[in-house]
């Protein structure tokens, strides 16, 4: 793979995070990809419809970036691949399975499907399927902290993808100029759709893509919870306190196909599969809570029974719950 | 729940070939273990496993072709499981999807009356225009003046009200809309963009999902082509897709339609395209009162508006009630001259040219009812189908093309509602179906006119 990107990071001065963050983390990761893993099986049996962009092996970046922000005060939004990002920021597992299988007790009513979710109560905006497009949608979220000076930041996920698009670097531009408290998280999972950074990106190294605006951005091991939480700290604080937008680069991986139909033929499976085995975000906090007895392998296992049901019950909940009334085909249009 | 069923790649795949198995019999498994692979003539997938546990049996063997979706291909069993009758086991299926007959009910129960596909009638319904006190002193005032009115009353009520565009503030608007915004009410309220439509459109939809209220001026709709993945995707499906939750109030305006002798890159009328768009409000007023009437409600909406001005109507005169709060309802059309002969319908710049061929067409002796469409969705076509219903004749005006202009719309639907009262053929004048030329003589060509509506008049009364 011609990106080192992991390699690349330093291992000296990794950051530690407490016992506390560590099995919250771990927790939080578990989750996202149990919960994904379930997804993707009632896709195949044909209980989720369309699209469904799974975020298995991308989830130390929602994860640590989170950790770092105030939840439920600073907003949040990304693009397709959201699941994860909902399930973190505390929207209901059961709302957005049921969201995935077009039930009346999904978080949109059945109206949204899985790229569009939304939370006003935990400050989540989506959840978009125009690619590009929450990276404008998110700066004006940025306008709107700095307008009503409630000292928030607005926090914008995009893909390696979505980074080539035209009115991100309108937004960028808008940021800077107006200084506001934008973090841009661009989640390099190293493939848009299926084709590869290399070959559709001329600067690659898209922490670099604000150069041009005066805007700041490092690049970060994205598979690492510890990394990604220091890395969003330090640009969060850079946000909040004036100092205007803030870029990082997550290098990340997915580990499933684009979308569920995608056939993966762009990359190898040893890439995958080494990325799996040296990489995993899970298991790379697995490891440190064993080794550092913040837990032992009997409560990890408690836990991931408790992670279990609750996915088991979002399922049930997804399955079982009504597609949601045909009268409301003609709800929701306009506002009151 | 021990059985592996045959996955589907995506939602049209029905069989598919189980190619290969990664594990075997007594394998011990744990969640992302990838079982098998799957192949279908476009894609090969693999299976992982979802829970831990042993794998018990393989049940349909590797090589096989023709495997259904939701067959069972393996059991796995959990901690204590107990291998069940595979046979048994009723493979949980999707539902249907909303049945056709469900779909009729729902659009048929709302309003028996409305033609298929139409919303109900009750987010159609629009109050009246409110009554003005007696006496009222009636202001002379430009359509200018008048927008520019209705936003600073607006943006005094409310803070987080504000204005973005290019040109907005120092310059003081490229038409002038915005004059003296900027020095009573800052920078912060005022504010100038780069040129950079896409992105501040999105900028100001992102700020109206936290709860501001931005007005965004366009120098001329025909720029927000950039920008109108934004207003139709981003702001007009929002609160659908939220399932109510997230709200967009936020105005979009500028001037739209041709200006005078600027070619065909800035002289063009988007009335049609944004009519089309549910979740969108589009107000496309006339005279300098209802400019003033219908923005001030615009700004006041929760939901996202297209507000269509114009800029030659930009400099006509009009009177403005003084009162303190002139609102005027959305949904609405304006009866601008009751008769009995012929309905002519028209909205914004074409009102021009209707209110001048009715003049000429009174003096004649034609008894013209003219309507005044004020804001093009929600449409009032009831005020349309009622004034057809008595006069037999519908003319529509509109500078916009007519392939699937305003005036097809109004014909489909007087053609469905009123059809035993028409006397002739509801007939529309147009923008010719030409991008707009330079030329002089072109440009004049290319517009509709006056005589084309009182030509238009004269066919439908059989008048030679």
């Amino acid at each position: 793979m011609a990106r080192k990107a992991v390699a690349k990071t330093a291992k000296s001065n990794v950051p530690e995070l407490s016992k506390e963050q560590e099995l919250a983390a771990y927790r939080e990761m578990l989750l996202i990809r149990r919960f994904e893993e379930k997804a993707g099986q009632m896709y195949g049996m044909g209980l989720i419809g369309g699209f469904c962009h799974l975020y298995i092996g991308q989830e130390a970046v929602v994860t640590g970036v989170t950790m770092a922000s105030k939840k439920g005060e600073d907003a949040q939004i990304t693009g397709y691949r959201d699941h994860g990002h909902m399930l973190v920021m505390g929207l209901d597992p059961k709302g957005v399975m049921a969201e995935l299988t077009g039930r009346q007790g999904g978080l949109s009513k059945g109206k949204g499907g899985s790229m569009h979710m939304f939370s006003n109560e935990h400050r989540f905006y989506g959840g978009n399927g125009i690619v590009g497009a929450q990276v404008s949608l998110g700066t004006g979220l940025a306008f709107a902290s700095k307008y009503r000076g409630d000292n928030t930041v607005s926090i914008s996920y995009f893909g390696d993808g979505a980074a080539n698009q035209g009115q991100v670097y309108e937004s960028f531009n808008m940021a800077k100029l107006w200084n506001l408290p934008a973090v841009y998280i661009v989640e390099n999972n190293r493939y848009g759709m299926g084709t590869s950074v290399e070959r559709a990106s001329g600067q690659p190294d898209f922490s670099k893509r604000g150069i041009s605006f005066g805007i700041d951005g490092e690049q970060v091991d994205g598979m690492d919870v510890r990394m990604t939480y220091d890395a969003a700290k330090r640009a969060i604080e850079h946000a909040r306190s004036g100092k205007g937008p803030y870029i990082l680069e997550m290098l990340t991986y997915r580990y499933r196909g684009h979308s569920m139909s995608d056939p993966a033929k762009y990359r190898s499976k040893d890439e995958v599969s080494t990325m799996r085995a040296e990489h995993d975000p899970i298991e790379q906090v697995k490891q440190r809570i064993l080794e550092k007895r913040y837990g032992t392998e009997e409560s990890l296992k408690e836990l991931e029974t408790e992670i279990r049901a609750i996915v088991t019950e979002a399922a049930d909940f997804a399955t079982s719950d009504p597609e949601p009334a045909a009268s409301e085909l003609w709800t929701d249009i306009y506002a009151a | 729940m021990p059985t592996i069923l045959m996955p589907a790649l995506s939602p049209t795949m029905e069989e598919g070939k189980l190619s290969k198995w990664l594990v075997k019999e007594g394998d011990t498994v744990k969640p992302g273990d990838v079982l098998a692979e799957i192949e279908t003539d476009k894609a090969t997938m693999e299976v992982e496993s979802v829970d831990s546990g042993v794998v018990n049996k393989l049940i349909v063997p590797e090589g096989t072709e023709g495997v259904k979706v939701n067959a069972p291909i393996a059991v796995v069993l959990g901690e204590g499981e107990e291998p069940g009758d595979v046979s048994a086991q009723s493979a949980q299926r999707a539902p249907e999807t909303v049945s056709a007959a469900a779909v009729a009910e729902a659009v048929a129960s709302p309003t028996p009356t409305a033609p298929a596909g139409v919303a109900p009638v009750s987010i159609l319904e629009a109050a009246s225009d409110p009554d003005l006190p007696a006496g009222v002193e009636m202001v002379e005032m430009t359509v200018r003046q008048a927008l520019n009115e209705a936003m600073a009353e607006e943006m005094r009520r409310d803070k987080d009200i504000f204005l973005m565009g290019e040109e907005v503030a120092e310059y003081q608007g490229a038409y002038k809309i915005s004059q003296n915004l900027l020095q009573e009410f800052g920078p912060e309220r005022v504010v100038d963009t780069p040129i950079t439509e896409h992105g501040f459109a999105g900028l100001a939809v992102g700020a109206a999902f936290a709860g501001l209220r931005p007005i965004v001026e366009f120098m001329t709709w025909n720029f927000a082509m950039q920008a109108i993945d934004q207003i139709i995707n981003s702001a007009a499906k929002q609160l659908y897709m939220s399932g109510g939750q997230v709200t967009a109030p936020i105005v979009f305006r500028g001037p739209n339609g041709a200006a005078a002798r600027v070619g065909a890159q800035h002289s063009q009328d988007y009335s049609a395209w944004y009519s089309h768009v549910p979740g969108l409000y589009v107000v496309a007023p006339y005279s300098a009162a209802d400019a003033k009437g219908l923005l001030k409600a615009a700004i006041r909406s929760n939901n996202p508006i297209v507000f269509l001005e114009n800029e030659i109507l930009y400099g006509s005169t009009g009177l403005v009630p003084k009162v303190d709060d002139y609102v005027l309802p959305i949904g609405k059309a304006r009866i601008a001259r009751q008769g009995k002969d012929v309905t002519i319908v028209s909205f914004s710049m074409g009102m021009r040219y209707a209110t001048q061929a009715t003049e000429k067409l009174v003096a004649a002796g034609v008894d013209v009812e003219l309507i005044d469409l004020r804001t093009l969705r929600p449409m009032d076509t009831r005020t349309v189908v009622e004034s057809v219903k008595k006069t037999g004749r519908l003319v529509t005006v509109e500078e916009g093309w007519p392939q699937g202009g305003i005036g097809a719309e109004l014909s489909a639907v007087v053609t469905a509602e009123a059809f035993d009262y028409l006397d002739a053929p509801p007939t529309r004048v147009t923008g010719k179906d030409v991008p707009m030329p330079y030329a002089a003589n072109l440009e004049k060509l290319a517009l509709p006119n006056v005589d084309e509506v009182i030509a238009a008049v004269n066919a439908v009364t059989y008048r030679s």
